[in-house]
């Protein structure tokens, strides 16, 4: 639909919510207090992995101003069964028997008082029997260490059913993809090239910590939960607490105000199962608030190891074969979607005929690893366009046209067999070579500064099937209001949806209020997650604005207006009830079509409702003496359909690339023997101002999703994809040397130098 | 053991009873209702919970608030709900903010630099503001906003010359 009725579509509203940011108003988790509540602090695990033997809480329980401390038997009185997961029902509330990682909760004290809260989670003393431990995804497939005794998968995805009861095993899930002939593909190339990439554990590091706040009512037959909490998705914490406390979800309300960041964090339970129980225990509001520390031991990103191997003839690529192996950590979260849903684009945006993918889901004695921005897209990227780099340099071709020759054109089958629909590949290639001004000479540099440059192309396939329902309310004076569970953590939502609205509905974005996510009040959305709310939930907003649209214009009817008469809603109403009363409700209600893969071959005619694109090019200055590297110039260009909202997507890649940029030269979670060296701002740094490239550039390419919501689609993931990968091929071609793993920090590359001159320096102790 | 303190709070002379381990952050949360200024790293090193106490910006979390005795403290709501300054005007005009967490911080700090050096350059707002950290990394926009709320002020100020 390419009509532009009201020029709402394509505008740069301003946030709706802005003024309230701007002024330190805008309601968070945080803020809340409410009387009685009492706060918990968090007791954890200081072994990688043991038997609990004892937990001695007396001298906690006897300080003065603890209401009490509980540990699993507490909380199995309110909750028998008390392990939650989206992809394996494999998490306890707190620790039962053993212990899986440093970090794990394993009870927790209750105070009025925060601070004595914590004073007395010190006096709390665990003993533990400890087991072997294994940390890395790697060993983790044969090692003698088992992280859990037995799988544990949900009912909720019928393809993890085969893994029940499965047994003496790390791997949570293993994903197969067969497409051709690899092995003849292989026999026929002229080259064949095998390379293997490590990227590390990194955190989200939402400024505003993980928070959870829950409140109890009623009886036993007729109690009713209230949690308020920092969660990208309600609907699921509704679905899963209610299943925990064999409750029907309507005795349950999940409300969350803004968020203070989440970039996957604050997904499925995190704090909302614990503060549950707790609420039900002691009868009185329970409020958990992390810290920045305690965020290190909640959820990070996968670290993966990806050996990828290539077969070339005549300039084509015509096998490839794809081993990844994700570190999941102790408990599944959506680890094991990853190695499906992404695992299946490993090969890249590329048209290879022969391809084999083995993707593997690992437990290991770290903190539980999830989705982080790009749901694995950014891991297998990294390898991917590094190894496409690595290739072209041996092949003596040029990146771009090596690129240009190999990649997946509309129409093509993806390595599923998925035909390539409204992919800009192409047209994102050609935009980034042109800002790169990549057909020109480049100064490469000279003595002790040398300079180079570098792209990379992704892409990533959106999660299905997921399902999002909207209420469009009219109220008698014509003003409108969106009710709708998705989540606004400063992607811009409210302000896109009330954006789509207002389209639909002729009337201004500013003029649209959109309530936040009550599931008391909002319909059910699947998440906020993998860029997938401005398709999904803005789909079911166009579609909850058309029903209200006709039921108004069907109001006229009844009222014998003639069609487009133009008389304005207020009128019809008052026409109607004779005065200022009514609602018109319109509903919207999307889920798209998908067919899940063969498990044997993983081939499916229908994997994505949609497919993302984003690619980076970087220029970068290399100080041979120190292997300190300068990002000079940073160049992002995605496929993001047709931008709702301009102003807040490029904000969106902008953002996606800094924080990627963390992630390629900085940040890493230091893990000796199990325990987290670095966890705190002081050790862990994040991007600041100093940090970033002086040129940055960002575009969206005019392209149009067709099935999307006025031809749009997700931004938020899509600056993530080529920035590591584009920063390694540029490394490479200014000093010839080529990093494998993340992050590329000074340290490594001078390492790599000192090699590459013959003259290593010692290895660390 | 609470003791009474007297300070000026956004113009106004209040008291608190504050415990002698309160940062200044749980001062304005438990005591006032103000959550603009928040606890992130609890470091002194994002600047979520930047307050200006005598005119110079702290880190609130690091703060004790029996401190602010006798002090003139300014936080981000100091003005009254529905007005805006020039910093939070360009912040609204350029989209410089995401989440909204970090936001306080990086208004009062812009709105010092601009205090001390009121038509900075693109250096001089970097260096300024690297103790203030946004993990959605509007960083950008920040700049660019910093220079708009920079640009109008000088406008503002050479209108009231004349």
């Amino acid at each position: 639909m390419a009509a532009m009725g009201s020029g709402q579509v394509g505008r740069s509203v301003r946030r709706l919510e802005g003024a309230a940011k701007v002024t330190g108003r805008a309601e968070y988790v945080h803020n809340l207090r409410l009387p009685g509540m009492l706060y918990g602090k968090i007791v954890r695990s200081t072994v990688p992995h043991g038997r609990i033997r004892s937990i001695d809480a007396a001298q906690a329980r006897a300080l003065a101003g603890v209401h009490g401390v509980a540990t699993i038997e507490d909380i199995r009185k309110v909750v028998p069964e008390p392990f939650y997961g989206p992809a394996f029902h494999d998490q306890p509330i707190l620790a039962v028997d053993k212990v899986h990682y440093v970090g794990e909760p394993v009870a927790v004290v209750l105070a009025g008082d925060p601070h004595v809260a914590e004073a007395a989670a010190q006096l709390v003393v665990a003993d533990y029997e400890e087991l072997p431990a294994v940390y890395d995804e790697v060993e983790a497939m044969t090692s003698a260490a088992i992280v859990h005794e037995v799988l544990k998968p949900a009912g909720t995805f019928p393809d993890l059913k085969h893994l029940q009861g499965r047994r003496g095993t790390n791997v949570a899930l293993d994903f197969h993809l067969r497409r051709g002939d690899p092995e003849k593909g292989f026999a026929e190339a002229d080259h064949v090239f095998e390379h293997t990439f490590r990227t590390q554990q990194v955190l989200h590091l939402p400024l505003e910590p993980f928070v959870s706040v829950a409140e109890a009512s009623g009886g036993a037959d007729d109690g009713r939960l209230t949690i308020h909490t920092a969660s990208q998705s309600p609907s699921f914490v509704r679905i899963e607490i209610a299943r925990l406390l064999g409750w029907p979800e309507n005795r349950v309300r999940v409300k969350v105000p803004y968020l203070g960041g989440g970039f996957g964090a604050k997904l499925y339970i995190k704090l909302e199962a614990l503060v549950a129980a707790l609420a039900l225990v002691v009868r009185r509001p329970v409020k958990i608030s992390l810290t920045m520390e305690e965020q290190f031991y909640t959820l990070t990103k996968h670290a993966s190891t990806f050996r990828i191997k290539s077969g070339v003839k005549n300039g084509r690529i015509t096998a490839r074969a794809c081993e990844v192996w994700w570190n999941g950590g102790a408990y599944a979260d959506i680890g094991p979607r990853i190695t499906q849903k992404s695992g299946f684009t490993a090969p890249g945006p590329y048209d290879i005929d022969n391809v084999a993918i083995d993707s593997y889901s690992l437990y290991t004695n770290l903190t539980p690893a999830g989705a982080l921005r790009g749901f694995g897209i950014p891991q297998l990227v990294f390898a991917y366009e590094s190894h496409t780099d690595l290739m072209a340099r041996s092949l003596g071709l040029d990146p771009v046209e090596f690129r240009r020759a190999n990649i997946l054109r509309e129409g093509r089958p993806q390595a599923t067999g998925t035909l390539m629909q409204d992919a800009a590949i192409a047209e994102v290639l050609d935009r980034l070579a042109a800002r790169m001004n990549w057909g020109k000479p480049f100064d490469h540099g000279s003595g002790t500064i040398r300079r180079g440059r570098g792209i990379a192309i992704g892409f990533k396939a959106s999660i299905s099937p997921t399902t999002s329902i909207a209420i469009v309310n009219v109220a008698a004076d014509g003003s409108c209001t969106l009710y709708c569970s998705t989540v606004d953590m400063g992607q811009g939502s409210d302000t896109a949806n009330a954006q789509l609205v207002a389209e639909v509905l002729n009337i201004r974005a500013e003029q649209v209020t959109v309530v936040h996510p009550d599931t008391d009040v909002t319909p059910y959305d699947m998440a906020t997650l993998g860029s997938r709310s401005l398709f999904h939930m803005g789909n079911a907003v166009r579609l909850a604005a058309r029903d209200a649209r006709d039921k108004i214009a069907a109001l006229a009817r009844e009222l014998g207006l003639p069609e487009g008469s133009n008389v304005p809603v207020a009128e019809l109403f008052q026409k109607k009830y004779k005065m200022q009363a009514g609602n018109i409700i319109g509903i919207g209600s999307y889920i798209p079509s998908y067919a899940p893969p063969d498990h044997a071959t993983g081939q499916t005619p229908n994997a994505t409702p949609y497919w993302m694109v984003g690619a980076a090019g970087a220029e970068v200055e290399v100080d041979t003496e120190t292997g300190h590297v300068r990002v000079t110039r940073l160049v992002n260009v995605a496929d993001v359909g047709r931008p709702i909202n301009p102003r807040i997507v490029e904000s969106q890649l902008s953002g996606a690339a800094i924080m990627q940029l963390g992630f390629t030269m900085q940040e890493k979670i230091e893990i000796d023997g199990g325990q987290i060296v670095n966890a705190s701002l002081a050790d862990y740094k994040i991007p600041s101002l100093l940090d970033i490239p002086s040129d940055m550039q960002n575009e969206a390419v005019e392209t149009e999703q067709h099935s999307g919501p006025f031809g749009a689609k997700g931004v938020g993931e899509s600056g993530t994809f080529g920035v590591s990968p584009a920063i390694a091929n540029a490394i490479d071609d200014a000093v010839g040397v080529r990093l494998t793993s993340l992050p590329l920090t000074a340290e490594t590359l001078y390492r790599a130098l000192r090699t590459a001159a013959n003259a290593p320096l010692e290895v660390e102790p | 053991m609470k003791r009474t303190i007297h300070f000026t709070l956004n113009g106004a002379p209040v008291e608190a009873e504050v415990a002698p381990h309160w940062n200044l952050v749980e001062l304005l949360q438990r005591e006032f209702d103000l959550f603009g200024a928040r606890e992130s790293c609890a470091q002194g090193l994002c600047g979520c919970c930047t307050v200006m106490v005598n005119g110079a910006a702290v880190s609130g979390c690091l703060y004790l608030a029996v401190f602010a005795d006798g002090a003139e403290v300014v936080s981000i709501e100091h003005l009254p709900d529905g007005k805006l300054d020039p910093v939070q005007e360009a912040f609204l005009e350029c989209g410089a903010f995401q989440c909204g967490f970090c936001t306080p911080g990086f208004v009062l700090m812009a709105r010092e630099l601009l205090r001390a050096h009121p038509d900075p350059d693109e250096e001089e707002i970097r260096h300024y503001l690297a103790g203030n950290l946004c993990r959605c990394a509007a960083y950008p926009q920040i700049v660019e906003a910093v220079k708009l709320a920079a640009r109008n002020m000088l406008k503002a100020h050479d209108g009231k010359d004349q």
